[in-house]
């Protein structure tokens, strides 16, 4: 589906020479083919340009005849540069990305400690989140542990309780993959209606990194767990909380699951549970237990607080879903975004994210007219099973308002679903998993709002 | 010289064979040992939903109500009502819900929020969580009894337990059915990974299709963020990078007029002006230099460190006032707010009690000296 490009294609007038009614003038110049005053109004722009006439120019030429960031030579070209291993050692991003930064949403919750910072995913690119940027969520504060003092215990149905050092796991055979994470809470205060401004948090409560590990079944069999009868494992953290989650013998058997020490290279972040994470692919992060120190082999779920007070997901009728665990098919556009403005009309790259708990994502379709016509999004690199996926459209952005939607289909063949068919299926205080198609509304002044479409 | 070296062969297999069966048939030898039965007790808390874990004792409601008030009160309310840190834990059930094993009120979309008492189904919870997780900030140092007592608290605010009762591992598997919301949980649904409830037949509970043209009627915009709720997540302007296909918007102003659009970046100098604020943003600034001589930085680190953030926000009230709040009623007074800070106290600004603090004196001190001078940021 192509855009109107006749309509509001105009190219901008270098320092504004061009009064608004000047400007609306060559509009309807324009719309009359009549290219020759076009021509002679820009005559310093056309000048330089090498692109067709008709195409706006985001970079005019100034009137003085070049960009002075060009013709006058920088200090940084004329100087001397900083030394190596300058910062300690450890690299930084540049000063001029300070924007970019994990944060909290304002009187979300009460305590630093029982928290969440989001992930600025409308400044990220490809699928992996930098370490520092992961986003955070913590029940009971973050430590960072003495791994030389770090230990795991395996124990319950198996025939010897085991303990293993940071050492004896690092010897281990290892295994790198990439996989996302996301909180099953995730855009979970869009259940009713829109209630934030931008994709950093409606949806940064997903990251993806590569993690390096032992497969948990490895340590089972150590153990000689019961793998027939022991049909769930606990996982518990370290941490004051000592969060507990039931894992499936199912998932583990098939040897998804693994029990992290490396993040993205290098060790795991402490936010990130340094220095023993379990990753459990496809499943909501709380499960993902940090400073990991015991497994519990059993024949029954645990019930513990986070899967029988939290995480537990209402249905109408007043009916829990307990349990609950699989973060199915979702994607967002993450630019253009909320609280993002388009500079000029012209073109653009629609690009986001899409991930699924079930597997591979197939397909990513993408609406720029708030869900009647759709056109499949190209997918980018080799895409990785429960790992996030990025997508990429090419668009031209006439000037009129544009709702943007994606739709992403996965493996299964499970399609993300509308705010109106989840809702018709759980209501509205699910709270959790909520894995709706997001609009962002490109307004006339090229202000992108968060919306949700009827 | 082949015989030699065959022999050495045999004789080294045999030692390695014999250190294997030394160390079991492990696949890794040498990877991990036996965990001792103290170490496994340590460690083993859990508390499963049928008490397997569960530790022999029992604590009394009136034991629990001591408990609750100089460890639990502050955080969760003297009747486990309160919103204010957490959601609140008790409210919301009746005689009916403890008589089908229902909350009534999960049903009724007027009722505002869902307690603790509302949802868990399994008392097994409660007892493990308060075990493994409370005081928030003292996890782990009730005592059996304090758990069992506070247990059965909870359980009495909630008219589950009369006040005489003592809760105990031989009568707990009977409170547990008198739960409000026993029979109040599903898993059957298709989001477990796993074939462990007998769910893996059942299919996802939404079913799109991949539409592709003319799929719905024009889109209306039904739900969007008022105006005056523009700027409440701060300057997005900041919040997105300097250069970019788009920049973040500048939300301490009305939205620009259709047609006015942003200049480009890296605009000459004579546009200056006309920047969008994304261009202009300065990257997040440095915290400011302390006037006063109090050490603002290390002060906010030891009251993360202890907790005090848990319950005081430098600038906005959660459970106790903001330490501006402290800063400004008690400007100068270094000495008092020391003393204050370690003996705890209740009056000062209502009645919920501030425990007494174990931090040493000079730490004490900088948080004391920082309160004084302003308790800047």
């Amino acid at each position: 589906m192509q855009d109107d490009l006749s309509s509001g294609r105009v190219r901008k007038a270098p320092e504004s020479f061009l009064d608004k009614d000047g400007i609306k003038t060559v509009f309807e110049q324009a719309r009359h083919g009549r290219r020759d005053f076009i021509r002679s109004a820009f005559a310093a722009a056309a000048a330089s340009a090498v692109v067709p006439a008709a195409l706006a120019q985001a970079n005019p030429v100034p009137n003085e005849g070049g960009d002075p960031h060009i013709l006058n030579l920088p200090e940084h070209s004329k100087g001397l540069g900083q030394g190596v291993a300058a910062n300690d050692g450890y690299g930084k991003p540049s000063k001029f990305e300070a924007n970019v930064q994990r944060r909290q949403s304002p009187g979300l919750t009460q305590t630093t400690q029982a928290s969440v910072s989001f992930a600025p995913l409308q400044s990220l690119f490809g699928i992996i989140t930098p370490s520092g940027l992961h986003f955070e969520r913590h029940h009971q504060g973050w430590w960072d542990i003495d791994p030389s003092k770090h230990r795991l215990m395996i124990n319950g149905m198996v025939k010897a309780n085991k303990v293993f050092t940071l050492d004896e796991i690092m010897r281990l055979p290892s295994v790198s993959r990439f996989h996302f994470i996301e909180c099953g809470a995730n855009t979970a205060v869009e259940w009713g209606n829109v209630a934030v401004p931008t994709v950093q948090y409606t949806h940064g409560m997903v990251s993806c990194s590569e993690f390096t590990g032992v497969p948990l079944i490895t340590l089972l069999e150590l153990a000689g767990a019961d793998l027939k009868n022991g049909k769930f494992v606990l996982a518990e953290g370290a941490d004051g909380s000592s969060m507990t989650r039931t894992i499936p013998m199912d998932l583990i058997k098939s040897g998804e699951v693994f029990v992290a020490y490396g993040q993205n290279g290098e060790m795991l972040r402490p936010e990130q549970g340094y220095p023993l994470r379990l990753i459990v692919p496809g499943v909501q992060g709380v499960s993902w237990v940090k400073y990991l120190r015991r497994l519990e082999v059993g024949d029954q779920p645990y019930a513990a607080k986070d899967e029988a007070v939290h995480y537990i997901d209402l249905q109408p009728g007043g009916l829990h879903r307990q349990y609950t665990s699989i973060q199915e098919c979702k994607s967002v556009v993450t630019t253009p975004s909320g609280g993002q403005v388009l500079l000029d009309k012209g073109f653009y790259n629609i690009t986001g994210l899409a991930w699924s708990g079930r597997g591979k994502v197939k397909r990513v379709d993408v609406s720029v007219d708030g869900g009647r016509n759709w056109r499949s999004a190209r997918l980018e690199g080799t895409v990785q099973t429960k790992s996030l996926t990025r997508f990429n459209l090419d668009w031209v952005w006439g000037g009129k308002p544009a709702i943007i939607q994606s739709r992403a289909t996965d493996e299964t063949g499970y399609v993300q679903p509308t705010y109106q068919q989840l809702r018709a299926v759980r209501g509205t205080r699910s709270i959790y998993h909520n894995n709706a198609i997001q609009s962002w509304l490109v307004s006339e002044s090229g202000e992108v709002k968060n919306v949700q479409v009827s | 010289m082949f015989r030699f070296r065959k022999a050495v062969l045999i004789a080294a297999s045999l030692a390695v064979a014999g250190i294997a069966s030394a160390q079991s048939t492990s696949k890794y030898p040498g990877v991990g040992r036996d965990a001792t039965p103290k170490e496994v007790a340590a460690w083993d808390i859990d508390v499963r939903p049928d008490f397997k874990g569960l530790p022999a004792g029992s604590g009394s409601v009136a034991k629990g109500q001591d408990v609750w008030e100089s460890k639990c009160a502050s955080c969760h309310g003297i009747f486990g009502e309160s919103g204010e840190v957490f959601s609140p834990l008790v409210g919301g059930t009746t005689a009916e819900d403890i008589k089908t094993g229902r909350v009534a009120n999960l049903n009724a979309t007027t009722y505002p929020g869902r307690t603790t008492l509302m949802k868990v189904s399994t008392l097994s919870t409660l007892w493990d969580y308060i075990n493994r997780a409370m005081p928030w900030t003292a996890p782990k140092s009730l005592s059996t009894e304090e758990v069992y007592a506070v247990t059965a608290f909870l359980l009495n605010l909630g008219n589950i337990v009369p006040e005489d009762f003592v809760l105990s591992d031989k009568n707990i598997a009977d409170v547990q059915k008198r739960m409000p919301n026993r029979n109040g949980m599903t898993t059957q649904h298709a989001l477990w990974s796993g074939n462990e409830f007998g769910t893996s037949k059942i299919k996802p509970d939404t079913k799109n299709v991949a539409c592709m043209k003319d799929c719905v009627a024009e889109a209306k915009v039904a739900s969007f963020l008022p105006d005056y709720a523009r700027n409440a997540h701060g300057n997005l302007a900041e919040q997105n990078r300097l250069v970019g296909a788009q920049h973040g918007a500048d939300t301490t102003r009305p939205e620009a007029k259709p047609g006015a659009v942003a200049p480009a970046p890296g605009a000459t100098a004579t546009t200056a002006a006309l920047q969008p604020a994304a261009a202009q943003a300065k990257p997040a600034a440095a915290p400011k230099a302390e006037a006063s001589g109090a050490d603002s930085k290390a002060a906010l680190a030891l009251a993360q460190k202890y907790s005090c953030t848990a319950c005081h926000g430098v600038d906005k009230k959660i459970v106790g006032p903001s330490f501006q709040e402290i800063a400004k009623k008690h400007a100068g007074k270094v000495d008092y707010l020391v003393g204050k800070i370690k003996s705890g106290g209740s009056g000062v600004w209502g009645p919920i009690p501030m425990p007494a603090q174990s931090l040493s004196e000079a730490e004490a001190k900088t948080i004391g000296v920082w309160l004084a001078s302003g308790a800047g940021k």
